[in-house]
């Protein structure tokens, strides 16, 4: 065992398939990929960059080469925005009515 | 609509598979990652997402270096959730290049070698507090003017990134345009350094759009494929007629001599940028290039131990499960 | 035209009115309807300390974490930096606000935040010290939340002042989250690589010399110093030991920054911090 030390140039971190049940009574939806080392990595990146840590939400996380696909692949990112705190949120922004195209 | 067969050569025995995907972009449809499409699309998509992922990652840099800075809280936070949805953003775009088989790591290594490039824009150096607004409003609305088409591009990963990532950016070009309203509201010094950044940002802003079409050379099989829905000029347009109303409500000029609502046309007039800058900018002699590609460059280098470091860890708690499971 | 609305409409429906989207850290208002008055019974002036100096080292960490912006070992850690400094910065800013309705002064939180020079803040020293390196950002990220963690539970419950209480009891989910990640990366670079287990080896034992400070009555600002240390104490050396990693212990260092005692380093953290508010007197932003 012990090859850690081998690949220096090269230690990147695997690819995972993020799943999200936005809330109760929703399937999980694939939201998107993202990069970690193991599983519990890929569960706090994944809370981080698609929940932007959201408490109520459940996530699944599964190593992209273990996902068996039909010809169609399910690789699929992005359904929904995540808004997040209020200064994310466009209406905060207090414009005039008056300018147009913001 | 054209059609895309002018410009791509079907291959040979791939007819049908040419055929197929022909009609899926000449319906409207979305190509799926594990679909077949032609070598130039992939290749075309492969240039344009990494371009487009290394731009919000090369992009937290000017603005990034204020979040310290920030004159109050309430600004902090804003430039911080800003610049870290820039991070977000560029995992989004990675993550829609990788499911056409490409490797983050490599496209990674493309970027700090040189060999993909990211927009010029992010080359300009930020001189004052008043850029986070202008760059808020100019560069974070010429990007919404070059995103929101491309919410329907027909990559489908690449589409549903944009209609994600346009969602998050509203805020941002909100949020500068808010900042520059206040500091106009403010002293005489601060009104004076928000022309002053204008002045300094509006031309490369209108060079964001890449260079005229008649010297785009990937542009025509861009559209063609739907990957790109308007050309470089039509955007820069827009994103004037858009810009013009705004900078009367704010109080400042635009520095165009030549700027001017045509109304026989209906739409502005203004002056040409001076390409030959976006030349240079883009062939790497921007007043920012090398900084920025060295900032990038020793992160990654930086941050090799870490990541190292996790993968090895990984690879021990692999093991250890094993011979648990042995014993 | 029509796949644009099924893009369009799976991304709605969820910003607005669905508290689910990640509006969570700081949407809703977590002083919603707690009564601002200072309750009878209550010291406004020691009530005002401690938000001040629970607020002092939040925005001084939050700072720290800002300087990591762009220099992250991975992006995925970007996102999560600035997630723990974002939440951090937050928990500054009502602390800031509270300190300001009851000491009196009816200053707002940038008074606190840019007006006051290094010799009034009252945070711990370990939070002022300069980031280091990655190993020693989670090093003392895990002291401090652990730490934090410990004292917001406790305040949480027991505060008499119901904001303060309400405060902390927002901090507590952050918290949470902030030594869950700080103890995963110390266990796996404590575990990696010979490279990572030094690092990580040297950034605890920079810690040490400043532990001592966080266990005392006035570091705690009302919660128990006792049962703090004990809580404390216990989660380190959890997690040290997952990692593979010894305990470490140092001679404290003399002082105590709620005092007013400072390092070098703070001085040059606040110039940065306040350098643009100050330069422009009147100015509004």
């Amino acid at each position: 065992m012990s090859t850690t030390g081998d690949s220096t140039t090269r230690a990147e971190w695997p690819l995972y398939e993020v799943f999200v049940r936005g809330k109760r009574g929703l399937n999980h939806v694939h939201v998107g990929s993202l990069h970690a080392a193991d599983d519990r990595m890929a569960l706090t990146h994944a809370r981080d960059l698609y929940t932007r840590r959201n408490e109520g939400v459940s996530i699944w996380v599964v190593r992209s080469e273990h996902i068996t696909a039909s010809t169609r692949d399910e690789k699929d990112p992005f359904f929904s925005p995540s808004a997040d705190k209020v200064y994310r949120h466009p209406t905060f922004y207090d414009i005039p009515e008056d300018v147009p195209h913001i | 609509m054209t059609t895309p067969n002018a410009t791509v050569p079907a291959e040979g025995a791939q007819k049908p598979l040419q055929e197929h995907f022909d009609a899926t972009i000449a319906r409207d449809q979305r190509i799926e990652p594990r679909d077949w499409m032609p070598e130039g699309y992939r290749r075309t998509l492969v240039r344009q997402i990494a371009q487009h992922a290394h731009s919000e990652i090369i992009g937290m840099q000017p603005e990034g270096e204020w979040i310290t800075r920030a004159p109050s809280l309430r600004r902090k936070a804003i430039l911080f959730a800003k610049v870290q949805d820039e991070a977000g953003h560029g995992l989004y775009l990675y993550s829609a290049a990788e499911t056409l088989g490409v490797d983050r790591a490599d496209l990674t290594q493309r970027l700090i070698e040189g060999r993909q490039k990211y927009s010029s824009i992010f080359n300009y150096p930020t001189l004052s507090f008043a850029d986070v607004g202008v760059i808020g409003w100019f560069v974070d609305g010429a990007a919404i003017c070059n995103q929101v088409p491309l919410c329907r591009s027909s990559y489908g990963p690449y589409a549903r990134a944009m209609v994600r990532i346009c969602k998050e950016e509203s805020f941002h070009q909100r949020q500068g345009y808010e900042l520059l309203m206040t500091m106009m509201r403010g002293t005489e010094a601060q009104r004076e350094m928000v022309q002053d950044a204008v002045d300094r940002w509006w031309w490369p802003s209108l060079m964001m759009f890449g260079p005229p079409d008649g010297d785009s050379p990937n542009s025509a099989a861009s559209m063609a494929w739907k990957i790109k829905r308007h050309s470089n000029d039509e955007l820069r347009r827009r994103f004037v007629d858009m810009t013009v109303p705004q900078a009367d409500k704010l109080g400042v000029t635009l520095p165009d001599p030549e700027l001017r609502w045509n109304p026989e046309r209906g739409r502005h007039d203004f002056g040409t940028p001076d390409w030959s800058e976006l030349q240079r900018v883009i062939s790497g002699d921007g007043p920012c290039n090398s900084e920025r590609m060295e900032r990038r460059r020793s992160a990654h280098e930086e941050g090799a131990w870490v990541r190292e470091a996790a993968t090895a860890h990984a690879a021990k708690q692999a093991a250890r499960a094993e011979e648990g499971a042995v014993a | 035209m029509s796949d644009e609305h099924v893009y369009l409409s799976l991304a709605e429906g969820h910003d607005d009115s669905d508290a689910r989207w990640a509006f969570g850290t700081g949407f809703e208002d977590p002083l919603h309807g707690v009564d601002t008055a200072v309750p009878e019974g209550v010291d406004a002036a020691e009530l005002a300390a401690h938000c001040l100096a629970l607020g002092d080292d939040a925005l001084v960490a939050a700072q720290r974490l800002a300087e990591w912006c762009t220099r992250a070992p991975e992006l995925e850690e970007e996102v999560a930096l600035a997630n723990i400094g974002l939440d951090l910065l937050g928990q500054a800013r009502l602390l800031y606000s509270r300190a300001g309705q009851v000491d009196g002064t009816g200053r707002d939180e940038d008074a606190y935040a840019y007006l006051r020079d290094p010799a009034d803040f009252r945070n711990v020293r370990l939070a002022e010290l300069p980031c280091g390196d990655f190993a020693f950002s989670m090093a003392r990220l895990l002291v401090t939340s652990s730490w934090r963690l410990a004292v917001f539970e406790r305040l949480a419950r027991t505060a008499q002042d119901p904001v303060l209480a309400a405060i902390a009891a927002k901090g507590v989910n952050e918290l949470t989250y902030h030594r869950q990640y700080a103890a995963e990366w110390t266990v796996r670079l404590g575990d990696g690589t010979e490279e990572s287990h030094r690092r990580m080896r040297a950034g605890l034992e920079q810690t040490a010399p400043y532990l001592e400070e966080l266990f005392t009555a006035a570091a705690t600002c009302g919660a128990d110093p006792a049962g703090v240390r004990h809580e404390v104490t216990a989660a380190l050396r959890q997690v040290t030991e997952a990692a593979g990693l010894p305990a470490v212990e140092a001679e404290p260092l003399p002082g105590h920054g709620r005092e007013g005692d400072r390092t070098e380093h703070l001085a040059p953290l606040l110039a940065e911090l306040q350098g643009i508010a100050r330069a422009h007197p009147g100015a509004v932003w």
